[in-house]
């Protein structure tokens, strides 16, 4: 207590020995440092090899990505679970990862640690997506699709038509967006009785 | 004498090479790979490919199933989901401009109409598939009910 109260009373004093100049460089750099660590840390967290890192998520969600166009096709293009899971924006992503650690809070007490729990729990986490898509318009698909840039000539016909009606300016009258006819795009569907899927 | 011995030993061994190759590889049954030898293992013929929309096909016979026009690659039709019935089901069909499943899928095995598809019509792909570009493997002789007609409208003439 009393070594605790000597440190708080050498943080209040002005500094004696050191001049104004090499603190603030000195605070600076350390900023720069620190700040470098924690976007490298957010970056870490960002890769695949992350997300797959816990057993959990490499026999369900990343297995069954395996097998979508989001994992293979003919142009080579991946997308990687930050792609669709992690939004961009600084603060958002920032709250996202806040909410993660209740996720490791999870995977440490084993809250989904087998095949039936996680089916058990499908449903609660993809609504959670679901929503998240529908509040932000799909932001994350948008990212690497645009409606502007869709070229319908290329686009099979029965594609072309519902992007036609549902996403042109104007016609969006029921505000689609891409989760609410793409549902189950990367991962394998829940039980979706109750589920308006257009 | 050395020379001679040398010269029967060769001989011998192109035997047993020529007699070993023909006996241990025959030619192969015609499969799906035709030709080749049993121990030869050709190339695959490439995938067929599945159109992304090929339009809808004439029925060869009424109650045929009819082909799947379109892609359906991704497609999850399991206990939890069927993603055809999220457009051919009789309440989405209109919107999504899809045929609606014919009433037979709402029949139980007793004849019974019901409100939703029935168990034994669920999985559709046991039924209805897309049609690919793919060469048939085998010659089909198969004659619509039309053609049958006509030819025998020809043979009474
Ligand atoms: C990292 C970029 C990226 C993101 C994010 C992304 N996609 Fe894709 N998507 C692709 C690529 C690349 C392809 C394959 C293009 C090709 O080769 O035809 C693709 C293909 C698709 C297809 C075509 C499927 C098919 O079978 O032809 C759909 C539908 C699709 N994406 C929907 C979505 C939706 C919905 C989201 C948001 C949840 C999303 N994508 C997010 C890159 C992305
Ligand atoms: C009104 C429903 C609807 C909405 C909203 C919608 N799509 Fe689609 N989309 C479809 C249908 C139906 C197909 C054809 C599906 C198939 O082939 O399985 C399709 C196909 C696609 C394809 C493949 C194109 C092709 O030629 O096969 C891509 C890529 C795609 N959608 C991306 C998106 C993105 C990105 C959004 C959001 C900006 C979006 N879609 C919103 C209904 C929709
Ligand atoms: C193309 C976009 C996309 C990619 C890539 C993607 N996801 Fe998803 N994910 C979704 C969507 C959309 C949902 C919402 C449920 C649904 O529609 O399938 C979802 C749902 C989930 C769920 C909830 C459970 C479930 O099955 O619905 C988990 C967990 C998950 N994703 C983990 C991952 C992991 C781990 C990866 C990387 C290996 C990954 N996702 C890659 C789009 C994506």
């Amino acid at each position: 207590m009393k070594r605790l109260r000597h440190y708080w009373s050498l943080l209040r004093r002005p500094s004696v020995h050191y001049s104004l100049g090499f603190l603030t460089l000195g605070g600076f750099l350390a900023g720069i440092v620190f700040w470098g660590g924690f976007n490298t840390a957010m970056e870490a967290t960002n890769t695949e090899q992350f997300c797959i890192g816990c057993h959990e998520m490499k026999v369900n969600p990343y297995d069954e990505l395996k097998t979508t166009i989001h994992y293979t096709n003919r142009s080579g293009v991946r997308a990687t679970c930050s792609d669709c899971h992690v939004p961009h924006d600084w603060t958002d992503k920032i709250a996202r990862k806040m909410e993660a650690s209740k996720e490791v809070w999870g995977w440490i007490f084993g809250t989904i640690d087998t095949q039936e729990k996680y089916e058990e729990k499908r449903r609660v986490l993809a609504e959670r997506e679901w929503q998240r898509l529908k509040a932000n318009d799909s932001l994350e698909c948008r990212n690497c699709h645009e409606f502007e840039f869709m070229d319908f000539t290329q686009q099979g016909p029965r594609a072309a038509r519902m992007h036609a009606n549902a996403l042109a300016p104007g016609q969006d009258e029921e505000g689609a967006t891409c989760i609410d006819c793409h549902k189950g795009i990367a991962h394998e569907l829940p039980d979706m009785s109750g589920v308006h899927q257009r | 004498m050395k020379t001679l011995s040398l010269f029967i030993l060769i001989v011998c061994f192109a035997g047993f090479a020529w007699a070993a190759e023909k006996s241990l590889d025959p030619s192969a049954p015609d499969g799906l790979r035709k030709g080749g030898t049993l121990t030869e293992t050709l190339p695959a013929e490439p995938i067929a490919d599945e159109p992304r929309a090929s339009g809808r096909e004439v029925r060869n016979w009424p109650e045929q199933p009819p082909v799947i026009p379109h892609s359906i690659r991704g497609y999850q039709v399991d206990k939890r989901y069927n993603q055809c019935l999220t457009c051919h089901s009789r309440t989405a069909a209109p919107e999504a401009g899809a045929p609606m499943v014919s009433v037979t899928h709402f029949m139980d095995r007793n004849g019974q109409t019901r409100s939703a598809v029935t168990p034994g019509r669920y999985f559709c792909t046991q039924c209805h598939v897309p049609q690919t570009d793919a060469e048939p493997l085998v010659g089909n002789g198969f004659k619509s009910a039309e053609e049958v007609i006509v030819g025998e409208g020809e043979d009474s003439k």
